[in-house]
């Protein structure tokens, strides 16, 4: 089948039923997006499909041929994608193993939200379990990925 | 002693590791020697063939001015990462910004000093290497010092440093210009430490060295692992423990697309496939008849049912004064009250996962471990090779909270048969529902308490009864950890409360069933039960006194005490005794351990019957700091971790078999339940503490106390529920 991941178009020899997520990680060798549950209960495989969040672990590959498929290898290596900054700014991540999934459901919020309260945040972020409990500081650097995201824009 | 400067590098050197033969037999820990400082550092001859200077196996400086600090400690989202650097480039006095980390080999260098052996818990990480590190960066910088005096011909005296530069007059030279020159000199055999008062880096704010990594989702885990023709394995373990393989049928699981072999191991049958996704479903076609044996009869039904008849009668004992049952049969008032808490799983993030390499010349293992020094003896052993022959490449941990301290390296052992038995090289992958099935749970604990309240209101006699698995038997631990029938570590915290001193009669005692259920220590080992239980009794006694729970705690306590001076900050700054919104009410407990002693405040409510925690308040003396920020994280954590246990999680088994599956069913804390926490650091200059697990025990009592201010109702069971 034909994926078209982080904006490549790119043949993938996969089964029918097989989960997005290992289609990214063993096959295509993207392995930033995370393995935790398997049934859609933790978010550590969170990507987005054309601009959504979508939990990889439980969505056959088969069924987004023709879709957008983006991970947290697209926000690049450099960390200055926004919500990357504000990340590192509040010192956010602890064993970072949920982290990519964290922050694709950060972006995913801030495209429909840009101004989320705790509330917002709380809702949005609660399919992503971190077992470190780095919530705290996920909340505060969702509002500095916000204010950075307008700073951008203004900019821009 | 001498060595050559590439040794440090190559830890498979015969000579670096002799002292770690030993393990093979299992005599882990017994084999503990203090090292010698000097020894680490002492070196001599040529600069190895990297262009790296490597003064120590701590420190490797390059030619373009970066630090690489080797960090002996698995990090697993305690820090440590960022902690040890910290200290090693404070001594360095070198470029903060230029400082990198990277796992350190497993060797006997690297052994943890409390343990004697490499391996990272017990909150010890940066208390136990802290001087060493000093050491590590000092004398990388006397030797940069030295090797600019050389140089520039004058005296050491002349020369000093800032920032990564050696500077004398108008001689300046960076260290990466000096590294070669530096790495061919000998170390100082003595270096004078800076006085902590011109710390600048030491005690500071410093955000972690590995968030980039980690925001990109390109740090290495071992999930992670690529090797050239690497095959994942997943295993169809016994349903119950102690179940074992009658026979099996592999057709159905080999005529999978992607499966390659299906091999027998001790603990069941591996799948291997090319990748995961085929290997889980080859494990869902296998056919295996199970000899269950005596397996299905387990329920934590009847276990509970038997530790509270155990309790009726007191176990061996672990602290005694004075004579107790008199005193309580005396009592003009007596209260007793009975704690339980459950089986836990550590269940962090990253499914436990070991990918295994089996040459001619050794083993190579790549994986998230925190006890090296254990896995590489338990390893060679089962391939009948030496321990310096086992190679470990600590990968990032994606949590550890103990699971990934096994005294038989459970996953890790697992692997290296699969990859024996299969002749290849092999990922081993547990699903989550393998994780949670597949036991080393926190042990269930029941206790038992009778006090007796003088006059005054305080206890002027107290019998606590505990009951629970112990977590050392069996492991090479035991020899020294359990002394006439007390596993010291089913005790901590109540054995040793500071509350027992002046109580006239008190007694501890224990009794330690045994069960097929392997457990193992969990963030904050017994503390994490003793802690709920001591707190929570203490806040009974206070009420049952009609004293106020601080003030209650004022009065138990002496006036140094630690605790105390914690639980006063943090009252204070939560405004304890002042009017809270309607309808919330406040906790508080106070608790020691692993050195260092933390007190919360909790604020609840009661929404729709289910308890919700809308703040904490926590102040911690953990003797000096190292990194404001770690510390902050680590109470912040242990809070939400300890919060998992005091309000969702547990084990149980029916029929033998465990009732939870994966996070829809072993239930943690979300994001939605995390209340705002604030967190106080006790200026302090006492002996130096942990800060990964101390903020876990006091969490659960301070809610539970808050539940019980609030609504009347004493819950003593976790989790806590109003049902």
């Amino acid at each position: 089948m034909k994926l078209d991941i982080n904006g490549r178009e790119q043949e993938v020899d996969a089964t029918d039923d097989m989960p997005l997520l290992w289609v990214l990680r063993d096959v295509v060798g993207l392995t930033g997006t995370k393995f935790g549950c398997g049934i859609a209960q933790c978010g550590a495989c969170t990507v987005h499909v054309d601009g959504s969040p979508i939990r990889s672990c439980v969505t056959p590959a088969s069924a987004l041929v023709g879709k957008r498929i983006t991970t947290i290898e697209s926000l690049g290596l450099d960390g200055s994608h926004p919500v990357q900054r504000a990340w590192i700014e509040h010192d956010v991540v602890q064993c970072g193993y949920c982290q990519s999934g964290q922050i694709m459901s950060a972006v995913a919020l801030l495209k429909v939200t840009p101004k989320p309260t705790d509330a917002d945040i709380d809702a949005a972020m609660a399919g992503n379990i971190c077992r470190c409990g780095t919530y705290q500081r996920i909340r505060s650097a969702v509002h500095r990925a916000a204010e950075l995201s307008e700073e951008n824009h203004h900019d821009a | 002693m001498t060595r050559d400067l590439g040794e440090v590098l190559q830890p498979s050197r015969r000579r670096f590791l002799g002292t770690t033969a030993s393990l093979a037999g299992g005599l882990v820990i017994a084999c503990f020697v203090p090292f010698g400082r000097g020894r680490l550092f002492a070196q001599e001859g040529a600069a190895p063939a990297t262009a790296a200077m490597d003064p120590n196996a701590f420190v490797r400086i390059g030619r373009d001015n970066t630090i690489t600090i080797l960090i002996k400690h698995s990090e697993m989202g305690q820090g440590v990462a960022t902690s040890l650097p910290m200290v090693v480039a404070e001594e360095l006095d070198c470029d903060w910004s230029k400082v990198r980390m990277e796992n350190a080999p497993n060797a006997q260098v690297y052994a943890n000093s409390a343990f004697g052996i490499q391996g990272t818990g017990g909150s010890t990480s940066t208390l136990e290497s802290f001087d060493q590190m000093r050491q590590a960066g000092a004398m990388a910088r006397a030797m940069l010092v030295e090797a600019a005096a050389q140089k520039w011909k004058v005296d050491v005296s002349a020369c000093q440093t800032e920032n990564g530069f050696v500077i004398s007059g108008a001689h300046k030279a960076s260290y990466g210009e000096l590294a070669d020159a530096a790495a061919k000199l000998k170390a100082p055999a003595k270096v004078t430490l800076k006085d902590p008062s011109k710390w600048t880096l030491i005690g500071k704010p410093t955000r972690r060295i590995d968030s980039l990594s980690k925001v990109t989702g390109t740090a290495g885990f071992g999930m992670d692992v690529k090797r050239p023709g690497l095959l994942t394995g997943v295993i169809a373990r016994a349903p119950v423990f102690g179940g074992k393989v009658k026979s099996f049928d592999a057709t159905k699981a080999k005529a999978v697309p992607g499966v390659v072999d299906v091999v027998q191991v001790p603990s069941g049958i591996a799948v291997l496939a090319e990748h995961f996704w085929a290997a889980k479903k080859g494990r869902d076609a296998l056919q295996i008849d199970w000899d269950l044996g005596d397996g299905t009869k387990l329920s934590t039904v009847a276990m509970r049912a038997d530790y509270r008849q155990r309790a009726k009668a007191s176990g061996a004992i672990a602290k005694q004064a004075g004579d107790v049952d008199s005193a309580l049969k005396a009592a003009s008032k007596r209260i007793e009250a009975e704690y339980e808490v459950p089986f836990l799983a550590h269940a962090p993030m990253e499914p436990l996962n070991c990918t295994v390499e089996i040459g001619k010349d050794g083993c190579e293992i790549w994986t998230g471990t925190q006890f090296q020094g254990v896995d590489q003896g338990v390893v060679a052993q089962i391939l009948g090779i030496k321990p310096e022959q086992v190679k470990i490449h600590t990968q990032f941990l994606g949590g550890g909270f103990g699971r990934r301290a096994n005294p038989h390296s459970d996953f890790i052992a697992e692997a290296v048969n699969v990859a024996k038995a299969a002749n290849k090289p092999v990922k081993i992958v547990w699903t989550r529902e393998d994780d949670i099935h597949g036991g080393y749970y926190r042990p269930m604990w029941l206790s038992r308490f009778s006090a007796a309240l003088g006059a005054d209101g305080k206890p002027s006699a107290w019998s606590h009864t505990v009951v629970g698995q112990s977590i050392m038997a069996g492991t090479p631990f035991a020899a020294f950890s359990i002394k006439d029938g007390i596993d010291s570590t089913s005790v901590e915290g109540s054995a040793d409360s500071p509350y027992l001193a002046a109580i006239p009669a008190h007694r501890v005692d224990l009794h330690t069933p045994e069960s097929p259920i392997p457990v193992l220590w969990w963030r904050s080992v017994g503390h994490s039960h003793t802690g709920f239980v001591m707190e929570s009794f203490v806040d009974e006694l206070a009420h049952a006194a009609k004293i106020d729970p601080l003030e209650y705690h004022r009065k138990l306590l002496p006036a140094e005490s630690r605790n105390l001076r914690a639980l006063e900050l943090a009252a204070k700054s939560f405004g304890w005794g002042k009017p809270l919104p309607k309808g919330h009410a406040a906790g508080l407990a106070a608790h020691e351990s692993f050195g260092s002693h933390v007190a919360h405040v909790a604020e609840v409510s009661v929404e729709k019957g289910k308890i919700r925690v809308h703040r904490v308040v926590c102040a911690i003396d953990c003797g000096p700091v190292v990194n404001p920020l770690t510390i902050e994280a680590q109470m912040q954590s242990a809070i939400a971790f300890g919060l998992s246990a005091a309000l969702h999680s547990e084990i149980t088994f029916k029929d033998g078999q465990v009732e939870q599956n994966n996070f829809n069913d072993y239930v943690v804390l979300r994001i939605d339940e995390m209340p705002k926490v604030e967190v106080h650091i006790v200026p302090s200059t006492e002996k130096m503490g942990g800060v990964g697990e101390p903020g876990l025990p006091p969490i659960a009592p301070a809610v539970a106390n808050a539940v019980f201010a609030l609504t009347g109702k004493r819950l003593r069971k976790l989790p806590l529920t109003l049902a």
